[in-house]
């Protein structure tokens, strides 16, 4: 078994502590029209400025900042493919790309990010996810991509 | 953990009438929450899009996710249609640099010595991720208080920079993979740097026996999850 496989199977049956409602999806628009932002988990960062643990977060970078790094405490998990091109994890170059090809609509001027290591659930739920949603939506944002970490 | 987030911010995002696709890490977490459009993808964790500096496979990626977002019924998991295994059994094989004066702790010293390879590093890949707590210039000192705790003293009597050993930690580990990135001359396999710091490095077996020394510590350790990671033993 992998150590990914493993580290999997260890982390799998932790329950999520939450009765998860049926899930109602939203129309989007068709992908060369569409504003798209990426929100990711994995505690991107301004240089000197870490992360709390357990956070529920989040924190919007504009979409022609560098130098971010990966601010997440957890050891489980690679390192050197976000060390050596933000895109394996936070894929703001293919996006401008495909938005320069005409793949999709637009860019959007800024991208989310939190940290994906809080157990506690309910509140990226009921406040947090809400609250970026809305500011995503002022920034006129209709499809959102995710990646974890 | 991270895709149990992920789905569940999908969830938020998508009520608020933002259509999403989420890429998956971990498929049975997402299976217990329900993401509106999730694409499993069977890649290292923390490689969400698969292959670093390999911007048509990560293309590929981004379309197989983006042609989910047509569907109106959920929660849908669709497949990627290839996987990549980490490499975490095969460290990188980088050379050590030698240890020149007896007087400095090993891997204060090997940290030193490191330090054209990490410049290398960073040259190749433009930034760093070293820089959390400490910059490149303070590594080697930062490693000290580890040494200190190592030899006997009390961890919550030693000054860590910052007052966050487990932070500066990862300043370290960032300063040790970049260095690895500047010794080799290809991609590595995930989690082949981290297997080269952790077993075949001074550091990596400092911050083992720190943790030995730390596990039954009273007070006890605030940081034991984040000292060594599953994937390198117990």
């Amino acid at each position: 078994m992998t150590a990914d496989r493993d580290m999997r199977a260890r982390v799998g049956s932790i329950p999520s502590g939450v009765d998860f409602p049926p899930v109602e999806l939203a129309e989007a628009p068709a992908l060369a029209d569409a504003t798209v932002a990426i929100v990711t988990t994995a505690a991107l960062a301004h240089p000197g400025e870490p992360w709390e643990d357990q956070s529920h977060e989040y924190r919007l970078f504009g979409r022609e900042e560098s130098g971010l790094i990966m601010a997440h405490n957890s050891t489980n998990f690679d390192r050197s493919g976000f060390a050596l091109d933000r895109n394996v994890v936070y894929p703001i170059d293919r996006l401008r790309e495909m938005e320069e090809e005409g793949a999709i609509g637009r860019l959007a001027p800024r991208h989310a990010s939190f940290i994906g290591s809080t157990f506690e659930l309910s509140t990226f739920l009921l406040d947090t996810g809400p609250r970026l949603a809305a500011e995503l939506r002022g920034d006129g944002v209709d499809v959102a991509l995710l990646t974890p970490v | 953990m991270c895709t149990r987030t992920v789905c569940t911010l999908a969830r938020a995002l998508e009520a608020a009438g933002i259509a999403t696709v989420a890429l998956l890490s971990n498929r049975q977490h997402a299976e217990q929450i329900g993401p509106p459009r999730g694409l499993d993808c069977d890649f290292p964790l923390g490689r969400p899009l698969g292959r670093p500096l390999d911007p048509i496979f990560q293309r590929r990626v981004l379309d197989a996710a983006f042609a989910m977002l047509p569907h109106r019924e959920g929660p849908r998991i669709d497949r990627f249609d290839e996987v990549i295994e980490d490499e975490a059994d095969q460290p990188l094989s980088c050379p050590i640099p030698p240890r020149l004066d007896p007087n400095v702790p090993a891997a204060v010293s090997e940290a030193r010595g490191l330090r054209p390879a990490y410049d290398r590093g960073v040259e190749r890949i433009g930034r760093t991720q070293v820089g959390r707590i400490v910059d490149a210039d303070g590594i080697p000192d930062a490693i000290r208080p580890f040494v200190e705790v190592v030899g006997g003293r009390p961890w919550n009597e030693v000054e860590f920079p910052g007052n966050d050993p487990t932070t500066v930690l990862m300043d370290i580990r960032a300063y040790y993979e970049e260095a690895a990135l500047g010794l080799s001359d290809h991609v590595p396999a995930a989690r082949a740097s981290e297997s080269w710091y952790y077993r075949k490095t001074k550091m990596g077996e400092l911050v083992r026996q720190f943790r030995t020394t730390v596990q039954n510590a009273e007070p006890p350790f605030p940081g034991m999850l984040y000292l060594v990671p599953m994937s390198q033993g117990e």
